[in-house]
């Protein structure tokens, strides 16, 4: 009795957030504002062309291409959570495991819009796939990018299946519609020992699976730059250095998305101190692990000095690009794995304000790795107007950068607010299990 | 059974004499147009027959009647530039060799380029550099086009064979298919290419002009720019534009099969190979394997002297080093 007591209690918890509130439609009006503001921006972009920006023939990837890589990076969480934890048996984050694949489905859709910006004739995007070359690693991108969102949308729906059964059972508030969308989405699910059986098999083959494709997805993103000869791309190090670089950004959006959840679904039992004092570690761990390969990244060519990574270092340690770098290497990196060594530190509260430095930090190191490089090509720059050599960001140019961040809120929002964003099936499992 | 067989001979034997009526009339008939037509033929002036030569270099004798002309109408269609230009001049392997010891600056290959290609005057297929290597040796002026690989590292990044290489060394862009990635921008260590951000400054005077992919003409906005080796004027059989406008002799170009290089302002030719032996000649940052088809001669007992308000800017890309 007590049993059916508590998974009432856990069903209504969970399922509670599902409602349309007041505060929710100002937020996703301020969205839709927002959205359409940025997007006025690139209307002005796609008619007078990618003068607009910043952009010239020097340095002619900037913001755009560095959010590429900051939102191909953050989706990779869902892999390193729900995966890499799940398979290893970590059983204290899989009440976090969907918000993971949320954020990590989210970022990945979106990417593919990011790159789309970047573009100069977006209406021929079908040449890619009509006239596609196979060694150019644009085309491994567009292909492990589009299997990953596939595998990330599988990874979230598959696990997803008995908690749209109970949200059709026990939300008989909604519209008849709604519910139906539930039940049909739920896909005759009866909780019988052989759909339990599928359901935990397809999740493990899926998590499996997903861990190649994550990596080959921020890999092959690295190549993009690794596969030129310039001063600062031209290293061997690129990948396994963005795929850790890329757990330090998805983990530090995980926390800042567990606080956020925590407060305004009530769901401080489920997401507890003790998650965010594990996801403390997660983070600090990783970010360890990513500052040793900025010190092999920076360190050996700045031992050497050989004549073009001399123009690369000076300029990250001590030129014009000197109050970014080591903004973002002293306050992204190096003062949070200090920090996070404290327990104290690790509550709810300080944790998310580190978690928002961390992940600022990770969007300006993608710009530091992208612009400084193209600063200083082996040829000098000579015979051009200023504005050719050296980039400044336009107006224009961010708005058009903030669009896509936007977009994946209003997918974040709207996907938390059609689905318990805690397991609830999983939870009362664990809850039968510990009786 | 013998009377039935003998009927058919019978009717064999005058059958086999009305064939022969047939066969004799045929023959005259077909003797007499064979006649005909052979006289018909030596009727012909010779003046009805034309020489030909073919792209591999036969020369062949045709009628007259038999050519059809190249209507005007297919060097305005795009579907045929585009593949005139991919395809290439076939059996050349054109080169540019560029005299460093000759070279003051004048940037009339500059001017002629942006001419030719109806570039923005801020941008440049050619551009005129103040090089300097160490503090202690002298600085130079040093025009860099596109090196023209044989190993380009901006055709294997491209994701939709907008820029590809041509049998004859060129490596060209067709801008009715690029994207406008710019990835061929990155991957270029010699900062061969420009994108045009705007609407390109000619794009008014220039529409609906058909797209030459030999020469970037029109320029498109949203699309990767380069030089082209003047590929136009080699199909013309001219030097490029910047190697005819240069005053001071400093470019050579030609053809590496044929071992010749032809001087733009002297218009001597000379053997290209021998050109390169006698003066010392290398290519742009040969460590990166790009295997350049553009050559140098050093700046070896230069005719000028650097110009004075040129040294700094010279000298800036050694700050560090």
């Amino acid at each position: 009795m007590s049993d059916q007591l508590k998974i009432d209690k856990i069903t209504t918890d969970l399922l509670q957030s599902i409602r349309l509130n007041r505060s929710f439609m100002i937020w996703f009006g301020f969205l839709g504002i927002s959205l359409v503001v940025c997007l006025g921006a690139y209307v002005l972009q796609l008619k007078d062309g990618l003068v607009v920006t910043g952009l010239r023939d020097y340095v002619s990837w900037g913001m755009y291409i560095s959010n590429f890589v900051f939102f191909v990076a953050t989706s990779l969480v869902g892999m390193l959570m729900s995966a890499v934890l799940g398979l290893s048996g970590q059983k204290w984050a899989a009440p976090l495991a969907r918000i993971a694949e949320i954020i990590a489905l989210a970022f990945a859709a979106v990417a593919g819009l990011v790159i789309v910006m970047d573009m100069g004739r977006p209406e021929r995007l079908l040449n890619v796939f009509l006239h596609g070359r196979i060694q150019s690693p644009i085309l491994w991108d567009v292909t492990v990018v589009t299997i990953y969102v596939l595998i990330s949308t599988l990874f979230l729906y598959i696990p997803l299946i008995p908690d749209l059964k109970i949200c059709y059972d026990k939300l008989d508030k909604l519209p008849p519609f709604a519910r139906n969308i539930y039940k049909l989405l739920s896909l005759n699910w009866t909780g019988s020992p052989q759909q339990e059986k599928i359901i935990k098999q397809s999740t493990r083959v899926i998590a499996i699976f997903i861990i190649p494709v994550a990596l080959a997805i921020h890999t092959v993103t690295s190549w993009l730059f690794a596969s030129t000869s310039r001063v600062g791309w031209d290293s061997t190090i690129f990948g396994p250095y963005f795929v850790t670089g890329a757990f330090v950004a998805g983990s530090a959006a995980v926390i800042i998305a567990m606080y956020f959840y925590s407060n305004n679904y009530k769901l401080h039992d489920y997401i507890t101190e003790k998650h965010f004092d594990k996801m403390g570690k997660l983070l600090m761990l990783v970010s360890l692990i990513y500052l040793y390969f900025n010190l092999n990244e920076y360190m050996v060519p700045a031992y050497k000095m050989k004549k073009f990574d001399a123009m690369h270092i000076h300029a990250l340690f001590t030129g014009s690009h000197a109050l970014m770098f080591w903004l973002v290497q002293m306050g992204g990196l190096v003062i949070p794995i200090i920090l996070m060594l404290f327990k104290k530190i690790r509550k709810p509260l300080p944790l998310m304000v580190i978690s928002v430095l961390v992940l600022l930090g990770a969007w300006f190191k993608r710009y530091i790795i992208v612009v400084p490089t193209q600063e200083h090509p082996y040829l000098p720059i000579q015979n051009v107007p200023l504005d050719f050599k050296v980039y400044t960001p336009t107006l224009v140019e961010i708005l058009v950068t903030i669009a896509p961040f936007i977009l994946v809120l209003i997918i974040i929002t709207v996907l938390s607010k059609v689905i318990p964003i805690i397991p609830v099936h999983e939870t009362i499992e664990q809850l039968e299990e510990h009786k | 059974m013998s009377e039935k067989e003998e009927k058919p001979r019978k009717k064999s034997r005058r059958e086999f004499l009305q064939d022969l009526g047939i066969v004799g009339i045929g023959t005259l008939l077909g003797g007499s147009a064979i006649f005909a037509g052979v006289n018909y033929d030596k009727k012909k002036k010779a003046s009805d027959r034309m020489r030909v030569l073919t792209a591999e270099n036969e020369l062949l004798e045709i009628e007259k009647s038999d050519t059809t002309k190249v209507v005007k109408s297919q060097l305005q269609n795009l579907t045929y530039l585009q593949k005139q230009g991919r395809d290439g001049l076939a059996g050349r392997r054109f080169v540019m060799v560029i005299d460093l010891s000759k070279c003051r600056n004048a940037r009339k290959c500059m001017s002629a380029c942006n001419n030719a290609h109806h570039l923005n005057p801020d941008q440049h297929h050619i551009n005129v550099l103040k090089m300097q290597e160490t503090k202690e040796t002298p600085p130079y002026y040093m025009p860099k086009p596109c090196q023209h690989c044989d190993n380009p590292p901006c055709v294997s990044v491209c994701p939709v064979d907008a820029t590809f290489k041509r049998q004859d060394g060129i490596v060209l862009i067709d801008n009715e298919r690029c994207i406008g990635c710019r990835f061929c921008i990155a991957a270029c260590p010699y900062s061969a290419r420009i994108f045009n951000w705007a609407e390109p400054i000619k794009s008014l005077e220039d529409e609906g002009q058909t797209y030459n992919v030999e020469l970037n003409v029109p320029q498109r906005k949203g699309t990767v720019s380069k030089c082209l080796f003047s590929a136009d004027r080699l199909r013309e059989g001219k030097l490029p534009y910047c190697v005819s406008a240069c005053p001071n002799g400093v470019y050579y170009f030609g053809d590496e099969n044929e071992d010749t290089v032809t001087n733009g302002t002297t218009k001597e030719t000379v053997r290209f190979k021998k050109l390169l032996e006698d003066n010392g000649g290398y290519t742009l940052m040969p460590e990166l394997g790009t295997q350049p088809r553009v050559y140098y001669l050093p700046a070896k007992g230069k005719e000028y002297p650097f110009q004075e308000k040129d040294k700094l800017e010279a000298s800036e890309h050694l700050e560090n080093s």
